[in-house]
């Protein structure tokens, strides 16, 4: 009997990432994003990426980077932090090109390319710049009686989708522990490839229990590669797991412009993840990481 | 407890419950502190029916007070993760009481940059979720330092939300479910009920005239009839706004924290 093994290492998953490629990034703000894929995409020489992101740290780090040609976004964010530091200098500088979208116009982007429509009509948008500021966001009129004029938000077909779940098996299936799956499984859809980074990797029977079934809205059909990444969302949280780290997320907002080399070589270069997880307080401490009160 | 013996955030904190006085079930989205205390007293007190989440991603039966809970467990009825946000705005039973950065005569609003587009003087956080907000559902907005930079002149640097400005719209005719309710600042009241939406001052807060709100504000105002102080906080509400915020978070708003009715 075949056996479908889908994991990698994360060097092997950055390494799958080309120059210029559009590259969709799951999670939302400080929350459950693939940090340790995206610190490892950092010690590529991978650029003119197309990010679409609910960003933070993420999108943060790729434009301190440098690797970022254009962001498709509607925020950017560390949450309990509200304004990126990172984002704010590259953004001024206009250090890239923009798409800036209404959060779910961008939901819409998404799922028109997971049903592999050409858009998806919206009203979000109307009456705003973000229509004057985005050429490529064009109006359609309701074949209908109605004739209303909506936007049609375009498809946003993503090269490559990562996420980060609390769980996987080698097929690639996946939980999602938190209460909240943001639009993970969406990102994925929208994506030609998906690549998954996991807490931990399970066996498949792991997940032969209903109560988790209800949390895997991502089917193993449309996940590439699957690579283990325990503490994989720090900074950034990955509820039950861990909170954000905010004392860590003060440290790093703190490192722009000429701060970031350092930043990076404490924190990414030549830094695999069991020594940045070490450096970062070590498995216990990031354990203890209360979940966020707002 | 004498009728002058409330803070100015308290008085914000109770006209901005009167946001959702006349709303029916609907999903109230209240950031910042005064909004949240604004929405969490208007749920415990005239207006029951009002959803409020946990500030992350359940909704709750009684509002979460704010700040470190102490043991205090948010009372779970259910889950509001953002894909069904998505879809309660799209319906329209939302209420969002929210803290722009500009507004213009036209009540859009800004949070995205400030200055030139491309290379903006002040990146801040992008349009989130207004322009679907705004041309879908119900706005209210708290605006803590009432100026003319808040309130500006022409229109703000980036439309984030929609608004009642004709020109912007493909049609030229203001969305149908465009609906600004009111904005709740340091100094006074102020709704849209003036001609064709205009902005107008709806109440001054004690000590405030008109004339002040007016050379603070970048665009011309209109005004009530009868114009009158905005309405104290009753005792039940204090008392209210006391359990929702225990550590006297609203201490914090405005600098100084000064009294609601200004020392003549």
């Amino acid at each position: 009997m075949s056996t479908l093994d889908k994991t990698a290492s994360l060097a092997e998953l950055a390494g799958e990432v080309r120059n210029g490629m559009t590259l969709g990034i799951a999670g939302w703000g400080a929350r459950r994003k693939p940090m340790a894929f995206i610190r490892e995409l950092l010690k590529t020489d991978v650029k003119d990426l197309t990010v679409v992101s609910y960003g933070g740290a993420d999108v943060g780090m790729l434009a301190s980077a440098g690797k970022i040609r254009k962001l498709i976004f509607a925020f950017v964010s560390l949450d309990a932090i509200p304004l990126e530091a990172h984002f704010r200098r590259a953004r001024q500088a206009g250090e890239f090109e923009v798409m800036e979208l209404d959060e779910g116009m961008f939901q819409d982007g998404l799922k028109a390319a997971a049903k592999r429509l050409p858009f998806m009509p919206t009203r979000a948008g109307i009456g705003t710049d973000i229509v004057r500021l985005s050429p490529q966001l064009k109006y359609i009129q309701s074949p209908y009686e109605d004739g209303e004029t909506l936007i049609a938000m375009p498809a946003l077909n993503l090269d490559l989708a990562v996420a980060h779940v609390n769980e996987a098996d080698r097929q690639g299936n996946s939980w999602i522990a938190g209460p909240d799956p943001f639009f993970d499984e969406w990102f994925c859809r929208a994506a030609e490839r998906s690549f998954l980074t996991a807490e931990r990797i399970v066996e498949t029977s792991a997940f032969d229990d209903p109560a988790k079934t209800v949390r895997m809205p991502i089917e193993r059909s449309l996940v590439e590669r699957v690579a283990e990444a325990r503490f994989g969302a720090h900074p950034s949280s990955c509820s039950p797991d861990y909170g954000f780290d905010l004392a860590h997320l003060k440290a790093y907002s703190d490192a722009t412009g000429e701060a970031w080399a350092g930043y990076r070589g404490e924190f990414v270069d030549g830094v695999d993840l069991d020594s940045y997880v070490e450096k970062v307080g070590g498995p216990d401490a990031i354990s203890c990481l209360p979940m966020p009160v707002f | 407890m004498s009728d002058t013996d409330y803070s100015l955030a308290e008085l914000c904190i109770a006209a901005g419950a009167e946001c959702f006085r006349d709303e029916g079930e609907v999903m109230i989205t209240v950031i910042g502190l005064v909004p949240r205390i604004a929405g969490s007293i208007a749920k415990a007190s005239f207006n029951p029916g009002l959803m409020m989440t946990d500030g992350e991603y359940f909704l709750v039966s009684e509002p979460v007070p704010v700040g470190p809970r102490d043991g205090y467990e948010p009372k779970k009825e259910g889950i509001m993760n953002y894909e069904r946000v998505f879809d309660i705005v799209s319906r329209g039973q939302r209420h969002c009481f929210v803290g722009p950065v500009q507004i213009d005569r036209f009540g859009q609003m800004n949070i995205s940059v400030i200055g030139d587009y491309a290379a903006p003087k002040a990146s801040l956080l992008g349009a989130r979720g207004y322009p679907g907000n705004s041309i879908n559902n119900r706005n209210s907005m708290f605006v803590p330092s009432h100026t003319t930079r808040a309130f500006v002149e022409g229109e703000v640097d980036m439309v984030c939300s929609a608004g009642y400005n004709p020109e912007r719209y493909p049609d030229g005719k203001v969305g149908k479910y465009v609906d600004l309710r009111r904005i709740v600042t340091n100094l006074c009241v102020m709704d849209f009920g003036g001609k064709d939406n205009a902005i107008r001052v709806i109440s001054l807060h004690p000590g405030v005239s008109f004339e002040e709100v007016q050379d603070n504000t970048g665009f011309e105002l209109e005004r009530i009839d009868g114009l009158a102080e905005t309405t104290a906080p009753t005792a039940e509400q204090l008392a209210l706004i006391a359990k929702f915020d225990p550590h006297n978070q609203r201490a914090t708003v405005f600098r100084g924290n000064p009294p609601g009715r200004r020392a003549s």
